[in-house]
């Protein structure tokens, strides 16, 4: 399978949690890393990757765990870097960079993950609503 | 511009060469300023006669036809078939045909040749026959239906391709060739001896040096061939293909320059003695020369489009280089192949007579440049030949290894001494050719030309080779190449090791804070962390599982297993040497049935468990540490494996205890990070079944010893190792061994195989043996110490991990849910899992 044969529909808008949701501690997350976690949407469950960067203007970043070009639910465990000032995320299987704030892959305009409000509450992981 | 001011023009001939013209008039949109008229003489339009046997194939005319029937008239060209010309009329500027006079302003003779038929009496008879046109192929299919055999008199190119068509249509075969060997123009007396045995072995009969003095009445055949020394053949048909001549009747009958043995004298403008009037293709005598090939045909046809349109290209000759596969038999020649054109030059010839495969060479008598070839048996080699030629390109310091077998023993070619039609992304069809186009127009880094050619962003196999061609391509257009790892470091990553090692630097966020390049973020990037995240392992080996070094690890790092493409991992353990006890065998038997696991056995003399869940990584290595097993490292740019063969312990061949050695040097490097991944073989005798000499570090067993080889590769581009060392001792094999690695730690690129870092490394071997070897750069100690650190603090990751509660955290598929990972599907295949 190339990089891009397998490129499915992308939600280009956030996707609306019901209301707010915990989803797990902080101690959870893996610092300057990513963590996967569930989250029941109105649409049934569906996978995030939680990315934590401690000491940093914007900490957390819930984004899809979905990766649309090797199909395979895995961005969670891809590097976190800066491109160009912007966080992102490099897919493990294809290495696409997937912008953590907004989800936008850089390689490929057409290609955009969703992502989640999310903040602490405390000392828990909370999707905003 | 009005249509009465628009020029007449006639193409007489409508074979392959006066359609291309044609095609070049419409695609030009030369048609604007001109009226063309084509006449043809035959009832066809133009096919396709390279491929003319296949008709006998069931390719018909309307298959074989090179345009749609509507082609013609669709864009205005008024095509006349079945209409010969008769005479022309240079004073008058008009032509004849049975129906009617024509005039023009510019006239195009593409007549073409017909085949030569040698003056026997008897030649003419009922059954003697050309290959030449359609029609001839049907006249010869009619009289097959009465035949059992046939003749083809003429053994060249077109010969073999007539026997081929005889033996299609199912008469038995002969070719009668008056030269002394088959294809005189192409092959000497080896290729064409070879060549003879070939065609021989398919049942068509081959008979040289026979010059046919008569044809009459046959006994048992209609036909009986009478040879100089009164033998005789008979058969029920013959075809002549003993050659072509140019079709220039017409051109002598209104008085054009022609050559002392035939065809209409050109110019290189195509334009013939008088400048009204071009002739292309194989009637045309350029520079004393005839052109029996549709190459060079159309290359004519564009000069005589931009003589016709007022422009100044010219035709330079062309070369006659071809690749054939004649009666299944591939033949191929390449410029000079008889090297008789060029005095003092060389010859390399290779004739292997089990495989039937021969090559010969023509090069320079400096040995630097290729001057032609001749291949008989086996075109495998032409295409890299061509480039040579075609290029150029300076010969390797032994040119033999172009033409020997396992040609994968030829060095490489560098970026610069590739030609510009060299594949580079296969995924993605990128030549170098369409890399150096986007340079040109206007990418200026390796990321805009991925972008704009999409080259190493299908399978990835060819990032380096990319980045070398793009390097090198940058800057020989001036362009500073910019050496810097990614934007965070303005370092190479020699640059950066030195840093880490001077400075003593532990963590990524240290060395970013103190040397990272000025930007918005410091989080580095998915290029720099892992290069830094070996470095650091190279110098200090701290457990890549610590919490500082996580972020910086790939996937496969971070969860000590290789991610598959449906998000789950395999595992491998090591097992040294590829030795391994009955009860690990079974231990491993029962993991990968206990938890649903594909297995295989690797290259590397290993086996690898596919298919499991991220969560099972923990459980699966507790119950494989259990058994007495470690981490085979398969994840990591680091030591995999060595591979071995059985050597002397059981082997009757062998002279040292070659899975010792493997054993030894497998648990003194494993651990070792590197740049990347880094593999071993150890052989016990000279015949080299561990096939050592395809790894990084290659040892083969001596009486006295071992020899030790560097920098070999198998995969994407294959390279033998060089021998480096001879008749070493234990110690001086470890101490040496060593010294390489760690000097190839220091100082190659990130993600650089030992083999391109070899290949990049200025001054070559000898360089490399002056610092190992000879210790010039007085390193050698401290090279030593290095290593001996690292394998002193080696200890197994996954036996850190499993005995560390945070560090398994890490192993949850979600953090706040234990279902599995529900778009992970497995389907079954003889008798194992496989991702659906």
């Amino acid at each position: 399978m190339t990089a891009t044969a397998v490129k499915q529909a992308t939600v280009t808008q956030s996707r609306q949690a019901p209301t707010g949701q915990k989803l797990c501690s902080k101690t959870d997350l893996v610092a300057f890393s990513g963590v996967a976690a569930w989250l029941e949407t109105p649409q049934g469950p569906t996978q995030v990757a939680l990315f934590y960067l401690p000491g940093f203007e914007r900490e957390l970043y819930a984004i899809d765990h979905h990766d649309p070009f090797s199909n395979a639910n895995v961005i969670a465990h891809g590097i976190v870097g800066d491109i160009q000032g912007a966080a992102v995320v490099a897919s493990p299987i294809y290495k696409q960079h997937f912008r953590l704030e907004d989800g936008q892959c850089v390689e490929d305009d057409s290609v955009k993950l969703a992502t989640w409000k999310v903040s602490f509450k405390g000392a828990d992981v909370w999707i905003e609503e | 511009m009005s249509i009465t001011s628009k020029r007449n023009v006639i193409i007489i001939g409508n074979g392959m060469v006066g359609h291309h013209l044609v095609e070049q008039l419409v695609e030009n949109g030369a048609l604007s300023q001109m009226n063309v008229t084509v006449f043809g003489e035959e009832r066809h339009r133009a096919y396709d006669r390279v491929h003319l046997s296949e008709y006998f194939k069931g390719r018909d005319a309307e298959a074989l036809a090179l345009c749609d029937g509507d082609y013609y008239a669709s864009h205005g060209v008024t095509f006349n078939s079945s209409e010969a010309v008769i005479s022309i009329n240079r004073a008058a500027k008009t032509l004849a045909t049975e129906r009617g006079n024509y005039a023009y302003d510019h006239l195009v003779l593409a007549t073409g040749s017909y085949p030569f038929v040698p003056p026997i009496p008897g030649n003419d008879r009922e059954g003697c026959l050309v290959y030449r046109t359609l029609d001839d192929l049907d006249a010869i299919r009619e009289a097959a239906q009465s035949a059992a055999t046939g003749v083809v008199v003429g053994g060249g190119l077109l010969g073999l391709e007539a026997a081929n068509a005889l033996r299609g249509l199912n008469l038995e075969t002969a070719v009668i060739e008056f030269a002394p060997r088959l294809m005189p123009m192409q092959v000497d007396s080896e290729g064409g001896e070879l060549l003879r045995e070939k065609i021989e072995a398919l049942g068509v009969q081959v008979l040289t040096e026979r010059a046919t003095q008569r044809i009459e009445d046959g006994a048992a055949s209609r036909h009986r061939m009478v040879f100089q020394d009164d033998k005789i053949l008979e058969t029920d048909l013959i075809v002549f293909s003993a050659g072509i001549r140019p079709r220039d009747q017409l051109a002598r009958e209104c008085g054009l320059e022609i050559g002392e043995r035939g065809g209409v004298v050109i110019n290189d403008q195509c334009q013939t003695s008088d400048p009204a009037i071009l002739a292309i293709g194989e009637v045309a005598l350029w520079n004393q020369s005839i052109f029996g090939l549709v190459a060079p045909g159309y290359q004519m046809a564009k000069t005589a489009l931009s003589t016709l349109t007022d422009g100044d290209a010219s035709f330079a000759g062309a070369d006659m280089s071809t690749k054939l596969k004649l009666l299944g038999v591939d033949v191929g020649s390449i410029g000079d192949a008889h090297g008789n054109q060029n005095p003092g030059a060389r010859m390399f010839r290779y004739l292997d007579p089990l495989t039937q495969i021969y090559r010969k060479m023509v090069v320079s008598s400096d040995g630097k440049k290729l001057l032609g070839a001749m291949l008989v048996g086996d075109n495998s080699v032409y295409d890299t030949l061509l480039q040579y030629y075609a290029n150029g390109i300076e010969l390797p310091k032994e040119p033999a290894s172009l033409i020997l077998p396992q040609s994968g023993a030829a060095p490489a070619l560098g970026p610069d001494a590739l030609p510009e039609t060299a594949m580079i992304c296969s995924c993605h069809n990128v030549t170098k050719a369409s890399i150096c186009a986007t340079i040109d127009a206007g990418a200026s880094d390796l990321g805009a030309v991925k972008s704009n050619t999409r080259a190493s962003t299908g399978c990835g196999g060819c990032a380096s080779l990319l980045k070398s061609v793009v390097d090198h391509e940058l800057a020989a257009r001036g362009v500073e190449v910019d050496k810097s790892i990614c934007e965070h470091f303005q370092h190479t990553r020699q640059e950066l090791y030195d840093i880490v090692r001077v400075e003593g630097i532990k963590t990524f966020s240290e060395l970013i804070e103190k040397h990272g390049a000025p930007s918005t973020h410091h989080l580095g990037c998915d290029i720099c962390k892992p290069a830094v995240g070996s470095i650091l392992a190279s110098c200090f080996n701290e457990p890549i599982t610590d919490a500082a070094h996580i972020p910086l690890q790939d996937t496969n790092d971070t969860f000590m297993a290789n991610m598959q493409k449906n998000g789950t991992y395999s595992v491998v353990p090591r097992i040294a040497g590829g030795e391994i006890t009955p009860d690990k065998l079974v231990v491993l038997g029962q993991v990968a049935q206990k938890y649903g696991l594909y297995s295989k056995i690797t290259g590397g003399q290993r086996i690898d468990l596919f298919g499991a869940r991220l969560e099972d990584l923990p459980e699966i290595w507790g119950e494989l540490i259990e058994a007495g097993f470690e981490t085979g490292h398969a994840y990591g740019k680091s030591l995999r494996t060595v591979k071995s063969c059985v050597g002397s312990t059981w082997c009757r061949y062998g002279v040292q205890d070659s899975v010792g050695m493997a054993i030894k040097l497998e648990n003194r490097y494993k651990g070792l990070r590197a740049p990347h991944k880094i593999k071993f073989g150890v052989s016990g005798c000279t015949r080299e079944c561990a096939e050592a000499q395809s790894k990084d570090i290659g040892i083969i067993a001596t009486e006295n010893g071992w020899n030790l080889y560097v920098c070999g590769n198998g995969g994407m581009r294959p390279r033998h190792a060089e021998l480096f060392a001879t008749d070493l001792d234990d110690e001086a094999l470890y101490r040496t061994i060593d010294r390489f690695l760690m000097f190839y730690v220091r100082t190659a690129d990130r993600l650089q195989r030992t083999s391109v870092w070899r290949e990049n490394l200025e001054g070559g071997l000898e360089y490399l043996k002056e610092v190992i070897l000879d210790d010039s750069l007085g390193m050698g100690d401290e090279l030593e110490r290095q290593m001996q650190t690292v394998v002193d603090n080696y200890q197994c990751e996954w036996a850190g991990a499993i005995s560390d509660p945070d560090k398994l955290k890490r192993f949850r598929s979600y953090v706040n849910d234990s279902r599995p990972d529900p778009s992970i599907i497995m389907t079954s295949e003889r008798g194992q899992l496989r991702p659906a």
